[in-house]
């Protein structure tokens, strides 16, 4: 497997959905090729720092007006009945 | 701290607080997904406000509690989209659009290849960290980053992100590879090593291009 082929298959490998002689050719290449081992490693951090930063963080007053309007919307009856 | 699958049977049985509860468990993460996809806080506070009434109204159709976080993704997701697709109009690329530079265009080269130094999160202000994550994922092509929200910070399967965009899964895959590495780039660039950086692999259809201050080459090119 050449260093090409890798980064072509390197999302499914990611994901743990290479058929398994694939990934051990994968694994093999890695073995012997930095560049590609630490490619591989940094895409990972890549997709677990996303998956773990809250990076936009939730207006408190917005928060505060949801839950108000939710309590409302729980509190009324689900069939209304209009005067 | 009870499970998602207790707090939506209480919930189901009338229960507001556990209600609530779930509301305060995922909130802060259905507006990061909306953020991501629209980039505008009125924008994603209705999403998260729409998803939530969504819920509330639904809740009693949720036939398997233990479910309800990805559920109320996909509604978060779906509406999200809506304003996305509204947004774009008519004119606008459109999200379904595949082109054959989709399918068939090169892969994006790894150039900044280091080790990151540390666990950013670690080491970088809170603050700073999120500026910028921000900009880095605002930085990608919409229909990339639609992807990437899709799959890896909200969690969908290939087929789902597949199913909720209107694209094939093989093109989902590739638009996914095209923004890891992409991201993956911009964060080294960031976050890696400066000591401990290394070259490179060379591939077929390469620019030449200058060789960065000495470091040895992978000898696996032949594998
Ligand atoms: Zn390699």
């Amino acid at each position: 497997m050449k260093c090409e082929e890798l980064l072509r298959i390197l999302g499914d490998y990611v994901d743990g959905d290479l058929d398994p002689a694939l990934c051990a050719e994968f694994d093999r290449h890695l073995e012997g090729c930095n560049p590609c081992q630490v490619v591989v490693d940094t895409v990972r951090k890549t997709i677990t720092l996303y998956k773990n930063t809250e990076v936009y963080e939730l207006p408190p007053a917005f928060r505060e007006r949801l839950h108000r309007l939710l309590r409302e919307r729980w509190k009324a009856p689900p069939t209304p009945h209009e005067a | 701290m009870s499970d998602d699958a207790t707090l939506v049977t209480r919930a189901q049985a009338g229960d507001f607080a556990a209600f609530e509860q779930l509301v305060s468990r995922y909130e802060q993460r259905m507006y990061t997904l909306a953020m991501h996809v629209l980039h505008q806080h009125e924008d994603a506070e209705d999403v998260v406000q729409t998803a939530f009434l969504s819920a509330l109204e639904h809740l009693g159709e949720l036939r398997q509690p233990a479910a309800f976080a990805a559920w109320l993704t996909r509604i978060a997701v779906n509406t999200a989209l809506k304003v996305l697709r509204k947004r774009q109009g008519l004119d606008a690329v459109s999200l379904e659009a595949v082109t054959a530079e989709d399918e068939e265009g090169a892969i994006p080269h790894p150039q900044y290849i280091a080790d990151w130094r540390d666990d950013p999160s670690q080491t970088v202000e809170q603050r700073e960290l999120q500026r910028l994550l921000a900009a880095a994922i605002a930085a990608l092509p919409e229909k990339q980053r639609v992807v990437f929200v899709l799959r890896d910070v909200a969690g969908m399967s290939v087929e789902e992100t597949a199913q909720a965009l209107g694209l094939s899964p093989a093109n989902v895959k590739v638009r996914l590879l095209r923004a890891r590495l992409v991201l993956r780039e911009h964060l080294t660039r960031l976050f890696g090593d400066e000591r401990r950086r290394l070259v490179p692999p060379r591939h077929a259809g390469d620019a030449p291009r200058a060789t960065p201050a000495a470091q040895r080459l992978p000898r696996n090119q032949e594998g």
